[in-house]
This record gives C-alpha cells, sequence and structure tokens, in this order.
C-alpha cells in the first residue's frame, strides 16, 4: 500500500557531528543513517568527516576510514570490495548501488548514505532483506528438467548460451528491488525487479524443461504485473543489467502461450 | 542468543524511501503518468456536465458554457487537455515498452523527455486549432 510517510518510530532525526580529522587538508563531509536497536531512539544522521588524503577512492573506502579512525560503532555489510559479492548495497547520493564500486569523486557535496530504501533496519546501514530471498526461493531459481540425465552435461548452443548474458551477472544486491516504488508498496506480493530478472533467466534457458510452471507461477495480479515500467530498476542497477527488459520479455512470453 | 531476541523483539524502523530518492526522469514521468491520470477522472465528469447541459436546454446549456468560457474555466479546460495529452503519449509509450523495445536506459530517458514535450505541443495544437475552428 503506498504510505508515504515513514511510520513514528522511523522518522529521522539530526545526530551527532563528529569532530573532523586533526591536520587534514582535504576533509569530505559524509551524512550517513544511524539506527541501533540496543537504545530506544529514532533513526538518526551523524555527520563524519573524512581526510580524503588518508582514504581510498571509494565510498567503502570511506565508510572503513570512519569505522577505523572515528566511530567504531558504524554497522556496514561488506565483503569482496569489488563489486561481486552485493553485501555492500546501499543507498548513496540519492541513488542505490555498492560502497566499494562507487567512487567518492563521483558525488557533488555531502556524501549522503542510507540503507537501502523500504526495508526494516537491523542496524545502521543494515537491511533485513529476509523477504526478498525468500522471493527469489520461490521462482525456484535451479534447473528442472524431465529428460533423463545425460551422461556428461546438459548441453547448449553459442546462441542459446548467449541469451542467458545480461541475466547471470545479476549478483541479488538488492539495488532494483528495493528502487522499485512498486516493491515499496507491495513488497509482499510483488516479487520485484531482482527476483523476475532471475526468474526470467531461468525461463528462458534453453537446457530448463518448467517453462509452463514457471510462467503459471508467476501469472498473478501482483507477482508479476506490479510492474508498472517506472525503470528505477535498471537505472540503479551498479551491474549495468536491465531487470524492466527482463520483465517486459516474461509479460510477452505470457501473452504468446495464449496464442 | 539473547541479544538477538532482543533485537527481534524491538520494532525496526523502516528505512527512508521516497523523499531520499534521486527522482529519475523515468520515475517522474510514471509518477506524472498517475497524476494526469487520476485528473482525467473529473475532467470526464466535466464533458459529462457539458453534454448533460447540452441536453437540458438552451438557458442551461449557455450557462454551462459561459463558466467554461471564463477565464478559470479555459484555464481548467488547457490543464485538462494537457492531462489528457500526456496520458495519451504517455500510454503510447507503454504500449512500446509492451512489446520490449526502447527499455534500454538512454532511450527510456529520452522517450520521458519526449513525452513531455510531445504533449506540450500537443496541447497547443489542440487550442490552436479550436480557436481557429470557432
Amino acid at each position: 500500500m503506498v504510505e508515504l510517510a515513514l511510520p513514528k518510530n522511523s522518522q529521522v532525526t539530526e545526530g551527532k557531528t563528529w569532530s573532523k580529522p586533526e591536520g587534514a587538508e582535504n576533509i569530505r563531509e559524509y551524512r550517513i543513517y544511524r539506527w541501533s536497536p540496543d537504545d530506544d531512539d529514532n533513526p538518526r544522521i551523524d555527520t563524519y568527516y573524512v581526510d580524503v588524503d588518508d582514504c581510498g577512492p571509494m565510498v567503502l573506502d570511506a565508510l572503513l576510514w570512519i569505522k577505523n579512525k572515528i566511530d567504531p560503532t558504524l554497522t556496514l555489510r561488506r565483503s569482496c570490495r569489488e563489486g561481486i559479492c552485493g553485501s555492500c548495497a546501499m543507498n548513496i547520493d540519492g541513488t542505490n548501488t555498492l560502497a566499494c564500486t562507487k567512487g567518492a569523486d563521483e558525488i557533488d557535496g555531502a556524501v549522503k548514505i542510507y540503507p537501502l530504501p523500504h526495508l526494516p533496519v537491523v542496524k545502521d546501514l543494515i537491511p533485513d532483506l529476509t523477504n526478498f530471498y525468500a522471493q527469489h526461493r520461490s521462482i525456484e531459481p535451479w534447473l528442472q528438467t524431465v529428460s533423463p540425465t545425460p551422461a556428461k552435461e546438459w548441453k547448449q548452443s553459442r546462441e542459446d548460451r548467449a541469451k542467458l548474458d545480461g541475466l547471470y551477472e545479476c549478483i541479488l544486491c538488492a539495488c532494483c528491488s528495493t528502487s522499485c516504488p512498486s516493491y515499496w508498496w507491495n513488497g509482499e506480493r510483488y516479487l520485484g525487479p531482482a527476483v523476475l530478472l532471475q526468474a526470467y533467466r531461468w525461463l528462458i534457458d534453453s537446457r530448463d524443461e518448467a517453462t509452463g510452471e514457471r510462467l503459471d507461477n508467476l501469472e498473478d495480479p501482483f507477482r508479476l504485473y506490479r510492474c508498472h515500467t517506472i525503470m528505477n530498476c535498471a537505472q540503479t542497477c551498479p551491474k549495468g543489467l536491465n531487470p524492466a527488459k527482463a520483465i517486459a520479455e516474461i509479460k510477452k512470453m505470457m501473452v504468446e502461450r495464449r496464442v | 542468543m539473547a541479544s538477538a531476541t532482543k533485537n527481534t523483539r524491538k520494532a525496526r524502523p523502516l528505512s527512508p524511501h521516497l523523499f531520499i530518492y534521486k527522482p529519475y526522469p523515468t520515475m517522474v514521468m510514471s509518477i506524472v503518468h498517475r497524476m494526469t491520470g487520476a485528473a482525467l477522472y473529473f475532467g470526464t465528469i466535466l464533458v459529462a456536465w457539458w453534454l448533460v447541459a447540452a441536453a437540458s436546454g438552451e438557458a442551461y446549456y449557455d450557462w454551462v458554457n459561459a463558466i467554461f468560457g471564463s477565464f478559470l474555466g479555459r484555464l481548467v479546460l488547457l490543464g485538462y487537455t494537457w492531462a489528457l495529452m500526456h496520458h495519451m503519449v504517455g500510454g503510447i509509450r507503454h504500449l512500446i515498452w509492451d512489446t520490449g523495445n526502447g527499455l534500454a536506459k538512454e532511450t527510456a530517458d529520452k522517450f520521458a523527455y519526449a513525452t513531455v514535450i510531445a504533449s506540450v505541443v500537443l496541447t497547443i495544437l489542440v487550442w490552436v486549432v479550436g480557436f481557429m475552428a470557432r
């Protein structure tokens, strides 16, 4: 349901301004969303100042610089620091992206950082993605066949393999799904762009033999058809993929199997 | 486990969404498409009112026409024309998207700007033709 205002316990207040690093010549302002389950306070925005000359170029470098040198309680997920694990997905400068592949120099003014939008917050920049993962599971993202398993591998032509390009690269960081207003308002029932892109990845896999069942599972006013081509998913994807296009292709498959 | 239990028991806040998100042209056009769609309900009532007036007799028809012909009336009708044109162009954009075309980021952005330009041009055109035909 569309609810523009945040619930009372979620409204953001102005937080603490941490002191500037001493002797730093090149300073960058970071304004970061904070919330802790250990007290009863509302979420707040803390202001930090980063010594750019002492810090790596990416937003993740700055976050870790803050965590190491100013405030060890700042909490975030990160792992690979090269855009392949999807852990450090967050809202930076108004769009969802990976902190590790977002250069601080791509941003004008203070760097504003929030957790991925419209999700329950576990702590600071860590959202609860339980529903997202459950939805991914619901589309059964694995090869399904009825034919006898071949002695070696399931073969695929080069042309059929090429159909998976632009789909298999998805790292399930949830940037797209949590950028989608339709997913914000109907996230419980609408599967969202990331999961639908994955659904399409199996629908057009020439080796998969459950296409009909997969389409049946998506034939629902909410699961698939809450996509209104708002295009935020394609705009925000840090891997340059296009879930909106994948969803449009699924909708086409739905029509084509009826005629 | 104690802390985990405590954590889940406490109501988690919802992270900020619409008002912290950067408005892409495509997103703005989607919102405007919704708003113009809602405005068309109101506009359709005006059309129905005008038709009812035409069927009700000359005196009432003249009175309704005077309201529509006033400065404020024309302003509302101009807005209605634009809403209609914008929603129509937006509808065509969706029709193209439904064929699986024009969904690349750059193309979708161009569509968004084209929607605004086309809706304004068509609105002006409708009014120019309307005044010429009087």
